[in-house]
């Protein structure tokens, strides 16, 4: 068997933002719609920390949210463990449900406030029947001590607790069905660098104790470098580059990974300068053609202002790019 | 393992009974530190329980014809009776009704039709508004639509066509039993859209937030998403307009009385009491009209007033 | 010594609630130089944007300063009536907030507001102010600025908008820029524009900079010195390049350590352990005692002053007492 735990193939997502049909008819205007994730194809192997990077707009929660089902596709498909994701039948998800599940960005927002932290946290374990009478709380003792909570916490509400622990009350929510895998959509972007790192290191020692799988959506390079093995690059909803985690920082292929690279921040005062960037992210409704990135790149030429690039192999993966020669 | 929290000692908070937990809860605390919530609360305890307890507290049944002394009419308050001798602390209408008994008989008629329409309106309400809020597309815009509609009439028009409309179905026989039910739907009926508005926005609202999305992953039935977690996420708004709302219902069974379409004058509600008494006001029969209108107007200020106590309470950007 | 531009004197912020006086600055002192870049970092909570609201006066009631000074440039401001206090606001004390959409109005064009700054504050006349409006708004790199000026706010990018913000902040050409994360709403390619916008233009006009962020790459980029608060208290100050290689309070090491790091090779981060307390429960002694590795008998009972350690540091830890010097 082979060790590809998910597999998203031309994963494709559009959302109509067109004005209201009666706006429509008066104002004469077309319908509208935005790409918001486009023709997006990569491999997460079991075990491994995938992650996907990129600035507001470019389409990485949206993904997130299509693979657990939050989200529907325009195009493209999704296996899990060589079966293919249909959220539109109930009796094939039951099974493949339980075994994937959810890390929230926003710790305040992703834990009922009407409901106690015991009740939270066994959600799954009733929704998916895996225990029953006393052993559901004696299961959510447990795992609020795997994540570094106290067993007693069962009766408090949320409101209670400071960010960092109630990530840690989402974690095991998350951990509650026994999950393969848990897409962690910004899981520390919310939390203050001290507590991001214990939600991190949390994070680590979970995959190592029970062999977790995780597609880790962030915008912090510095996060991403630390947890993944590999890692997607995306920009206006198309992956522009793939690589291995550390071939990424050290030969980064594509100009925008060269320059999200070059926009963090030096914390080591070795003098680097930051790059100047030139422009912003353009406007997702209405990319540039081409190569969506050649407005600000460095390398442009005639070819990617018309033409799509495709990926081509690179040293560490997989790149989009004209300016690269094929096989590195 | 990952280290427990060392500044948060959870041995040191001690379990602390539900009853000091409500005393000790922000909006105990409003409400004790606010004199106008706590008259209009003491105002509205005192008119809801003695109209709870009438048959109790009431010193005469207006309801049992042989009680009633024809002779007794029109005895002002305070005054013994010229033929009977009897005093009567309100005075007695025009057949001889003790005003003070009927008062609390039909402040009885008045909560409970007024109680029984913000639940019907506040159940229909609900219920249409989660289901668009949750649901959106056509659905959403038919029933806001609606909604839109209705608003557009004043409630009262509507729900006097409601109630004619139920009075042409309902056979005469059942007329008069019925009548107090029909009053109900029909008063519902003109209330649901507030509730269906809020209940709708605030379904919104909280759909798109991440518990509802995690409930969502693990594959949580919709109706059960709707109940357990939203639901009672989007009842601080409903309660507020409960509130107001239940003060509206009683001005609105009371219009409705007024005009004659209410309940039968056999079982009279302070609007029909108030009807009756207006007759008598250029007579010099002033207590008939005054002492149920008084009571009207206490009960639904001082309701009002606690609807806008608990909005401002319930309302996280004014604390 | 030169008299610094700002000085503030044992400040002290209360909130009163039913529950007690909540204390969210607790005796915080510092200065800034003129022309100085002070960074002021800390955990949300620490109290780093109550201390910028302090000094402009904008403190919200019922929170009000119970104690303490604040001088400029050798005058009292802290108790000064709100006429006159509104008067500095602006002229002399300039501010950037970190969501620019707040700062700015969205009925009345950039120009509108810009023009409406200037003469509030310079006596010039329509013309010249207009002139001066579309040199700033050049000089924050936004193109074609004497087109653009006549746009709405909602014309322009997340990134363009903070640009017009900070000129807005400095029209009135003040000796102090008071900057609250100005760049956490903003992508990481956009944040280095726009610190270095920031940062050039107050140098090229002498005003000081008070930074205030979470973010200690923002800090190490920019500040000349830096504070750290923790729990409303001042916990480290000094120059930024020694307290980032060097951190002498063990809460600022922990801090570094936490953060991951593009050329980090370790597999764990180093992690505080706990939460900063919430201010009604405040620990006796050092605030930060109960998350110390180090801390003795002294640190719970007795609540450190910042000491002078050479070099304009100054650390507030029973370590570096010398009384209480234990090895060598």
């Amino acid at each position: 068997m082979t060790d590809v735990l998910l597999k998203v193939e031309g994963l494709t997502r559009y959302f109509d933002v067109s004005k209201p049909w009666l706006n429509r008819v008066i104002e004469r205007s077309e319908k509208q719609f935005l790409t918001a994730t486009a023709d997006v194809s990569f491999e997460i192997r079991r075990g491994e920390t995938f992650a996907l990077v990129g600035e507001s707009g470019s389409g990485k929660s949206t993904i997130a949210k299509m693979i657990v089902g939050l989200l529907e596709p325009s195009a493209g498909r999704i296996d899990f463990d060589g079966q293919e994701m249909n959220f539109h039948s109930d009796a094939a998800m039951r099974t493949l449900r339980r075994r994937f599940q959810m890390i929230f960005q926003d710790p305040f927002a992703s834990l009922n406030p009407r409901w106690r932290v015991g009740d939270i946290i066994a959600e799954p374990i009733r929704t998916f029947g895996l225990l029953r009478g006393p052993a559901v709380m004696r299961e959510v003792g447990r795992l609020l001590d795997v994540v570094g909570l106290s067993a007693s916490d069962v009766g408090k509400f949320p409101h209670e607790f400071s960010g960092g622990q109630r990530q840690r009350i989402a974690i095991a929510r998350a951990l509650s069905s026994r999950p393969e895998f848990i897409v962690c959509d910004e899981p520390t972007s919310a939390l203050d660098v001290s507590v991001q790192a214990q939600i991190l290191n949390l994070m680590r020692d979970l995959q190592d104790e029970f062999g977790l799988t995780y597609l880790l959506i962030s915008h912090d390079l510095s996060v991403v470098r630390h947890m993944s093995n590999r890692i997607g690059v995306l920009y206006l909803g198309r992956l522009v580059e793939q690589a291995d985690g550390k071939k990424l920082f050290t030969e980064p292929q594509h100009p925008y990974s060269r320059m999200l690279l070059d926009a963090v921040p030096d914390l080591e005062l070795s003098g680097r300068r930051r790059r100047q960037v030139e422009g912003e992210i353009p406007n997702p409704i209405n990319p540039p053609p081409g190569c969506a990135f050649h407005p600000r790149c460095p390398l442009a030429f005639d070819r990617c202002r018309v033409e799509l690039p495709q990926p081509v192999p690179t040293p560490g993966g997989q790149a989009a790019c004209f300016a690269l020669k094929p096989g590195g | 393992m990952a280290e427990t929290d060392p500044t948060i000692d959870t041995s040191q908070i001690k379990p602390r009974s539900r009853l000091y937990r409500m005393w000790d809860s922000d909006i105990a605390y409003s409400f004790r530190t606010s004199p106008v919530a706590m008259l209009a609360g003491l105002v509205s305890v005192i008119i809801i329980a003695a109209a709870v307890l009438a048959p109790w507290l009431a010193p005469y049944n207006p309801y049992d014809p042989g009680q009633l002394n024809l002779m007794d009419g029109f005895t002002p308050p305070m005054e013994p009776n010229q033929f009977t001798g009897n005093v009567y602390w309100l005075g007695a209408d025009n057949q001889g009704r003790d005003v003070f008994s009927t008062i609390l008989y039909g402040a009885r008629i008045s909560l409970f039709v007024g109680f029984m329409a913000v639940l019907f309106a506040m159940t229909l309400g609900i219920t249409l508004g989660l289901i668009a809020g949750w649901r959106g597309g056509w659905l959403d815009s038919l029933l806001m639509r609606v909604a839109d509609v209705q608003l557009s009439f004043p409630s009262i028009l509507i729900a006097l066509l409601i109630f004619g409309v139920a009075r042409g179905f309902i056979p005469p026989a059942y007329r008069e039993t019925m009548a107090i039910w029909v009053l109900i739907v029909a008063i519902g009926l003109s209330d649901w859209v507030q509730y269906a508005r809020v209940v709708r926005g605030a379904t919104m609202v909280e759909k798109s937030k991440e518990y509802v999305q995690a409930a969502r992953v693990i594959g949580s039935h919709p109706v059960k998403i709707l109940v357990r977690h939203i639901l009672p996420n989007v009842m601080g708004p409903v309660l507020v307009i409960a509130t107001i709302g239940l003060a509206l219902a009683i001005i609105a069974e009371a219009t409705l009385s007024f005009l004659g379409v209410g309940v039968p004058p056999t079982q009279p509600s302070l609007g029909t009491l108030i009807r009756i008494g207006q007759g008598f006001l250029f007579s010099g029969e002033w207590w008939i009209l005054l002492f149920p209108s008084v009571t009207l107007l206490a009960l639904a200020l001082s309701v009002n007033l606690l609807g806008d106590w608990l909005r401002d309470a319930l309302n996280p950007r004014l604390r | 010594m030169t008299e610094p531009l700002l000085s503030v004197r044992d400040l002290v912020v209360e909130f009163p609630t039913r529950r007690g006086t909540l204390r969210a600055i607790d005796k915080v002192s510092f200065d800034i130089a003129e022309g100085e870049v002070l960074g002021m970092v800390g955990e949300s909570g620490a109290g780093k944007s109550i201390t910028g609201s302090a000094i402009i006066g904008l403190i919200e009631p019922p929170g009000r300063i119970a104690g303490g000074e604040i001088w400029l440039r050798g005058h009292r401001i802290d108790n000064l009536p709100r006429e006159k206090l509104r008067r500095i606001r602006g002229k002399r004390i300039g501010m950037v907030f970190q969501d620019p959409l707040t700062s700015l109005n969205p009925l009345y064009t950039v120009a509108d507001q810009l023009i409406e700054t200037i003469r509030t504050h310079i006596d010039v006349g329509e013309k010249e102010a207009r002139r001066r409006a579309i040199a700033l708004l050049d000089r924050v790199g936004i193109p074609a600025a004497a087109r653009r000026i006549d746009d709405y706010p909602h014309h322009f990018s997340g990134g363009m908008r903070q640009r017009v913000v900070i000129a807005l902040a400095l029209c009135a050409e003040p000796e102090l820029v008071i900057a609250d994360e100005p760049t956490t709403a903003l992508d990481v390619s956009v944040q280095a524009q726009i610190i270095d916008v920031l940062k050039e233009i107050c140098a090229e006009r002498g005003a000081s900079v008070m930074l205030i962020t979470h973010d200690m790459g923002v800090i190490a980029e920019t500040a000349d010195r830096v504070a750290v608060l923790y729990a409303g208290r001042l916990a480290e100050i000094g120059p930024v390049r020694d307290v980032i290689k060097h951190a002498e309070h063990p809460y600022t090491a922990g801090l570094m350590g936490s953060i991951p790091t593009l050329t980090q090779t370790s597999k764990r981060l180093v992690q505080i352990p706990g939460s900063m307390p919430r201010l009604n429960a405040i620990p006796p002694g050092c605030a930060f005692n109960p998350r110390c590795e180090q801390a003795f008998e002294r640190c719970r009972t007795e609540r450190p002053e910042p000491l002078a350690r050479g070099g304009g540091r100054q650390v507030a830890c029973w370590l570096y007492d010398r009384a209480e010097a234990r090895h060598d």
